[in-house]
């Protein structure tokens, strides 16, 4: 019998798609209310550290130099008080198979894929990771096929995500290119059936645990190198696979005191599923666009429970603007002598300004670089920015308007960071998780968002009294 | 005229703007879901713009409007942004590179 393909029909399976496209049934640890099973779903993917280190080690991916950014920190203390300004590093995830820390995901999923005897892999997405899920499928004898949004409906596409289809395609996947909207799911779920290839999905258990190596491999080098673990940890926030596997690899080494810092570009204004908006931006990935809602609402990507969950995680979360970001990226160029980014150096920027609150001998860490390329780099970027009626002018980051202007530092003692409320985030997630429970939240429910959001017992409560719901 | 076996690039509408889902921005509901995909041709002859089906990298067949034959990348480096050799001097001379005057 064959298959409606309607988009109805697709939609109306996507729950036994998914399940038969991950090996793996999600209502295994569900509690049937707002409450699952996270820390079981993680031991799921049955893979220890020392196994992902292991699998990962097979591919050329981990691992990475942690460089330190000596002229940045120099930079960095001439604008903090006397006795301040920490010693930056950066793990340069750019020397990773593919060019950025995605490869650790892609690694951990393709095996698991592999070992289950999936003949390919798919995975949505306009990033690094469609990248690195080509790379690994190429090493690991499998076909691959990466969806990706990259155009408006003028079919005008985003300069550095081109640069990625042509990578994807260089590394032999197949890239179906879409316009902007969220019926991408549709059509990767369709493939997905059609195919019966393994969903390489950015927020399976398996690509989380691959992303834990790369904290533990930053708490083990500060540990050997300056004998402690770094003060604080900077990652750039989009869907939380980084914060959550960062933290998660530093809490399995130990370094359980180190201050874990998202940072995203702020594009508050820019609606994500716009058309007219979708060029308007001058960074695709580590903004606000994603990084909120991914914190404050997880599960809505292409797996019933998805294994990033930030909110656990961050002890800050700050913003950075597109300016900032590209100023960086220039003087990571000018100053360390490394060609990378741009989005991947969001986390740099703001760590450019957080390096500044503490003192000259703490270790601050930004978690990773990414390869850079055509269509990928300040200048075309900002050149089709310029192209899309975008002011780019020299002055105060804290006048940018996202879709408006990219205002450039006018010196870097400019550099700002803003921080986003994490109760209102918290807040927001637990509003957002209400609606699984059938009847009042249980005690394993109020238990579980306590967790989610990192907070307590007491301010879940005050949060659903806030909402009026019964527990 | 593309010929079978020619490495093409075609498009097609998967969702016509009126059948698709209501939870999207007003401007984005009012055009076509989109896609592009390359693949080899099957037709024996086809010109741009007609209605041709192929096989992908991953053996996989499409079909959809004709757009390109042997398609090509033209993304760049971009054109000269002036700014960015403003942000080069200020750094350089903020940091003394080539030693202390």
């Amino acid at each position: 019998m064959t298959l409606a393909k309607d988009y109805n029909s697709v939609m109306g399976r996507s729950a036994e798609i998914m399940k038969a496209s991950l090996g793996l049934d999600f209502n295994d640890f569900e509690s049937g209310s707002v409450a699952f099973d996270y820390e079981g779903l993680m031991e799921a993917t049955g893979y220890t550290i020392e196994e992902i280190d292991r699998i990962q080690s097979r591919t050329g991916v981990g691992h990475t130099q942690l460089l330190e950014l000596r002229n940045i920190t120099k930079l960095a203390r001439k604008y903090a008080k006397p006795g301040y300004g920490a010693r930056i590093f950066a793990k340069d995830e750019a020397a990773n198979a593919s060019g950025s820390f995605k490869d650790r995901r892609a690694a951990c999923a393709v095996a698991h894929a592999k070992k289950l005897g999936y003949k390919g892999v798919i995975a949505a997405t306009s990033g690094n990771y469609g990248a690195a899920v080509a790379s690994q499928a190429a090493m690991q004898g499998m076909k691959c096929i990466i969806v990706q949004e990259c155009y408006d409906s003028k079919g005008v596409g985003q300069p550095e995500i081109v640069e990625k289809a042509r990578k994807c395609e260089a590394l032999g996947a197949e890239v179906i290119q879409l316009t902007v909207g969220p019926e991408l799911f549709y059509e990767h779920l369709s493939v997905m059936e059609d195919s019966g290839y393994f969903n390489a999905s950015l927020y399976s258990p398996f690509g989380i645990a691959g992303v834990e190596t790369l904290g533990y491999e930053i708490a083990q080098d500060c540990k050997e190198k300056f004998g402690k673990f770094p003060e604080m940890v900077v990652c750039t926030q989009a869907g939380g696979g980084m914060v959550t596997g960062t933290a998660r690899g530093l809490i399995k080494a130990g370094a359980t005191d180190t201050q874990v810092v998202a940072a995203s570009i702020d594009l508050t204004g820019l609606h994500m599923a716009s058309d007219v908006q979708f060029n308007k931006k001058s960074c695709t990935t580590g903004h606000t666009g994603f990084g909120v809602p991914h914190a404050t609402n997880p599960d809505t990507g292409d797996v019933p429970r998805s294994a990033a969950r930030p909110l656990r995680y961050m002890d800050r979360y700050v913003t950075t603007t597109q300016g900032e970001v590209m100023y960086m990226t220039e003087m990571l160029a000018n100053l360390e002598g490394i060609e990378r980014g741009p989005a991947g150096n969001t986390a740099l920027a703001a760590a450019f300004v957080l390096a500044q609150g503490l003192p000259e001998d703490a270790i601050l860490v930004v978690t990773e670089t990414e390869y850079t390329g055509a269509g990928k780099h300040i200048q075309p970027q900002l050149d089709f920015a310029r192209e899309n009626g975008i002011e780019i002018v020299f002055g105060d980051p804290k006048d940018d308007v996202p879709g408006k202007n990219i205002v450039l530092p006018a010196n870097p003692g400019l550099f700002k960071v803003s921080d986003i409320d994490l109760d209102k985030l918290r807040k927001s997630l637990i509003k957002r998780s209400v609606p699984r429970a059938t009847g009042k939240l249980t005690a394993a429910d109020i238990a579980f968002l306590a967790e989610d959001t990192r907070s307590d017992e007491a301010f879940v409560k005050a949060a659903l009294d806030e909402l009026g719901v019964e527990y | 005229m593309a010929k079978k076996g020619d490495w093409v690039r075609i498009h097609k509408v998967v969702l016509p703007a009126a059948e698709r889902t209501a939870k999207i921005p007003d401007d984005t509901k009012q055009v076509d879901f989109e896609m592009w995909v390359k693949g080899t041709l099957q037709n024996e002859t086809a010109e741009i713009g007609d209605e041709v089906t192929i096989i992908t990298a991953t053996d996989r067949e499409e079909t959809g409007k004709l757009l390109e034959v042997n398609p090509y990348y033209t993304h760049s480096y971009g054109k000269f942004v002036p700014e960015i050799v403003e942000i080069d001097k200020q750094l350089r001379e903020i940091m003394q590179f080539g030693g202390e005057e």
